[in-house]
């Protein structure tokens, strides 16, 4: 299957020969404690992130059931407002900033990239180790700040209530927060850097998988975004400590500014979490129709397209703030343009799709759930960016809605798609299909369930981030709640079989789902500690497939 | 890019031989150069939206508080202020020096060279520690502790020959670098005065800026330390430099950093003053 591919001429001498199937691999080569808190191992570094995003995923998911079930009925009978609050802060914070902003690129990108890209690490393998700590101290910081009293200023952190009003734990979850910017700046840096300069001979920027670029437009927005929040989180705490008002108003301070600085960040910051799920489906989406992506090159440039509008777009979040109209004009208009390459994308895969071979594994069960939630997601956000309707949907249950489709219905199922893709390169073994199916409808379904009615709430005027509401939201408010718990069995389902695969699932071969990129092709399941015996050799593009292609034989190792 | 197929996985197996030049995951030096070079590029890019934020606060402010912003200006000493560009522009050229002895492999020249830029480095910040001391007299740091109407009063004192402290009252100490107390008509005296806020926030970004710019060079310091260390024990080779690159190019970008900072802050005054 890979006659676009050949190898150079073999050079390594002396290595260990890793055979097929019971050989060295980056999983077994080493063992102890210490060598995996200790690897530079890229490979082993993603599954760090993948264990340490998949308990905080956990943690916010708790918190997002207790707001569920406090908002069953109008009164707020489960919780005090104070916990409410405390309850929406600690799922927005730890879902945003420790899950999504770090989830595809950290995990499955740090996993993938220096295989798909035919390199034997990244560029900085040590900056990488790193920067998994420096998530870790800042998790850390942050679940200290929440469980020891927790915050309740939103995950905005607006000002001046943050630094004037609050006594809660604003300042430690600031402290963590800024360190853990650093991890995402040390990501974007070692993956622009490995795109750039290691990438194999032949592997041209055209020639590269999609998910590459997505990774790559990623990385430039975390490098150019995650400083700017970390020095005005830095300000939010000197403004706590020193009371000096330069985002209070009552000392000659602008709160705008504030949020000025935080949506420059907090903007882009959404395409760090959707871009990198984009570029995953990009892979699915071609492997499991066994069609070239349509239009590669717009999809490439569509990724860096969007990159650079993230920075030109964060003024829509606020067209309440008392923005100028004229700047709010230019706004809105920008925001607008988004849509475009974002369409480019959508109307790309299903152009892949027409006359594809289309299978319904399940990753590409994950695949298509995300076009449909994505693509809800993203037209709504044109209600938002729609100045006159903006004023009526801001901070209602709509906006909500519409996040969560762009961001769990994006992000996470993309995710989703991408890690069952990724399972048998990362373990050598298949997941069991049948749960793996069951798991995608019921997240499909429960999400649906869940957020579909919150639009319609929140058109009808339901204000986000209370814990009481008028009886007249009660029945849409049940159906939210019932199907965040539908929601909440599809994420557990995952927990119990993709573990249970790594020990008891059928081994998989090296390339069970017949792609043809470097890391399927050229590379074991698992990878051998430095992924590649021979540096390969690139000469054509990246997606080509044989019509025919049997998955049985392809499990058996051929 | 094409990388050339010639260095190889054989290399890297018995890399052993050169020891720490060239590190398993890459094909060739020259790989492992223009990796490390572009990566230390991309942190001074991230450095530069960093400090961004400062400067965007800055700029807003300038904007909306500019008579008070052309006030607190002058409270600074533009004299020290440009003593201290051209001590860095040494500083920097001196850094210059010792990336061009990197280059060459003259170990000890590194050393040399890096101890020089120390050395400027450090009289810059002996400078800016008796510049903060002075303003700490002058209570313009921004905490309780500042008052606006007892630094401009100070401040034309100063100008104008005169002895300040002499003539108010009981010698109380503060507890920033021993500073005078203020009393408490003062205090009052801020209180009704609405600038006393917005020059507060010029004083923030004064200190907020210097110390940060300031924590960057010591940082340089601690890395210049070790690299010194690395360099006296021959650890640098023609082929081998990156560090000292990536420091060279670190200091230059802190350098870069203040030509900003001394305008804005210093020459502020002077320049919004000429207009009127």
């Amino acid at each position: 299957m890979s006659t676009i591919i050949t190898s150079a001429p073999p050079a390594s001498a002396g290595s260990k020969d890793p055979g097929h199937g019971g050989g060295v691999d980056y999983l077994n080569h080493e063992t102890s404690i210490a060598s995996w808190l200790l690897t530079l191992d890229h490979k082993r570094i993603g599954i760090l992130y993948l264990v340490a995003m998949s308990a905080m995923f956990v943690l916010g998911g708790f918190y997002a059931s207790l707001i569920r079930a406090e908002l069953i009925t109008p009164k707020g009978d489960l919780m005090s407002s104070d916990f409410y609050n405390k309850s929406f802060t600690a799922h927005g914070v730890i879902m945003v900033f420790f899950v999504l902003i770090p989830l595809v690129p950290a995990s499955l990108g740090n996993f993938m990239l220096p295989l798909m890209i035919g390199a034997k690490d990244v560029a900085f393998p040590r900056l990488n180790l790193i920067s998994w700590y420096v998530y870790m101290i800042g998790a850390g910081f942050t679940l200290v700040a929440l469980i020891g009293g927790g915050v309740d200023s939103g995950w905005t952190f607006y000002t001046p209530l943050s630094t004037t009003y609050l006594n809660s734990n604003v300042l430690l979850t600031a402290t963590g927060l800024f360190i853990l910017g650093f991890s995402s700046i040390l990501t974007g840096l070692n993956f622009i850097v490995t795109i750039h300069r290691m990438r194999c001979p032949g592997m041209d920027w055209f020639r590269m998988p999609l998910f590459v670029w997505a990774l790559y437009a990623t990385s430039v927005i975390q490098l150019l975004g995650t400083p700017v929040i970390a020095i005005t989180l830095a300000l939010v705490g000197v403004e706590r400590l020193l009371g000096v008002g330069i985002f209070d108003p009552r000392l000659g301070g602008d709160p705008i500014l504030y949020q000025h600085l935080f949506w420059f960040y907090s903007h882009p910051a959404v395409y760090i979490m959707i871009l990198p799920p984009l570029g995953v489906t990009n892979e699915l989406i071609s492997t499991f129709s066994r069609k070239p992506i349509f239009g590669y090159s717009m999809m490439a440039g569509a990724s860096l397209a969007i990159a650079i509008f993230s920075f030109i777009v964060w003024a829509h979040h606020m067209f309440t703030s008392g923005l100028s109209p004229y700047a709010a004009m230019f706004f809105s208009l920008l925001t607008f343009s988004v849509a475009i390459p974002s369409g480019i994308k959508v109307f790309t895969w299903l152009a892949t799709l027409f006359r594809g071979s289309i299978s319904f594994d399940s990753p590409m069960l994950y695949a298509y759930g995300f076009i449909g939630l994505f693509t809800i997601g993203g037209m709504t956000g044109l209600f938002l960016s729609t100045l006159g309707t903006d004023i009526h949907f801001h901070d209602t249950y709509f906006v909500v809605a519409h996040f969560h489709y762009v961001m769990v219905g994006g992000a996470i199922v993309g995710f989703m798609g991408g890690l069952h893709f990724i399972w048998p390169k990362m373990f050598g073994r298949m997941y069991p299909e049948f749960p793996a199916r069951m798991s995608a409808i019921l997240i499909f379904v429960g999400f649906n369930l869940t957020f579909f009615p919150q639009f319609l709430v929140g058109y009808l005027g339901m204000p986000r981030r209370y814990h009481e509401y008028p009886d007249e939201f009660q029945v849409l408010n049940v159906f939210s709640s019932a199907g965040a718990t539908v929601l909440g069995v599809g994420y557990l389902l995952p927990l119990l079989y993709l573990p249970w695969s790594v020990f008891f699932g059928e081994k998989a071969g090296r390339n069970p789902w017949g792609a043809t990129t470097l890391d399927w092709t050229h590379t074991e399941s698992p990878p051998t500690p430095h992924n590649f015996e021979e540096t390969p050799v690139v000469t054509g593009e990246p997606y080509k497939y044989d019509t025919l292609f049997n998955k049985e034989s392809a499990l058996a190792g051929h | 890019m094409q990388v050339t197929e010639k260095k190889h996985a054989q290399e890297a197996h018995d890399d052993h031989g050169h020891g720490h030049e060239l590190a398993h995951h890459f094909v060739s030096v020259e790989q492992q150069h223009d990796a490390g070079n572009l990566g230390m590029w991309m942190f001074l890019t991230t450095e530069v939206l960093f400090f961004g934020g400062l400067f965007a606060a800055y700029t807003i402010y300038r904007y909306k508080f500019e008579k008070v912003f052309e006030q607190a200006s002058n409270i600074l000493d533009p004299m020290l202020g440009a003593i201290n560009t051209i001590v860095l522009i040494f500083s920097s050229v001196t850094m210059a020096f010792a990336v061009r002895s990197a280059q060459q492999g003259k170990s000890k020249a590194i050393v040399a060279w890096l101890g020089a830029t120390i050395v400027f480095g450090g009289l810059f910040l002996g400078i800016k520690y008796f510049e903060w001391k002075h303003d700490a007299q002058l209570h313009v740091f921004p905490t309780s502790d500042f008052n606006w109407t007892w630094a401009r009063e100070k401040h034309s004192e100063g100008e104008h020959g005169g002895h300040g402290h002499d003539s108010h009252g009981p010698e109380l100490k503060g507890y920033i670098f021993n500073s005078p107390v203020v009393p408490a008509n003062y205090v009052e005296s801020d209180a009704r005065n609405p600038e006393a806020k917005q020059a507060k926030l010029f004083f923030f970004l004064y200190f907020s800026m210097t110390s940060l710019h300031a924590l960057h060079m010591v940082i340089g310091f601690g890395v210049m330390a070790v690299i010194m260390a690395y360099a006296w024990n021959g650890y640098y080779t023609a082929n081998y430099y990156v560090p000292v690159e990536s420091i060279g190019l670190y200091w230059h970008f802190v350098d870069l950093v203040w030509i900003f900072l001394f305008p804005l802050l210093y020459l502020l005054g002077a320049h919004l003053g000429a207009g009127h």
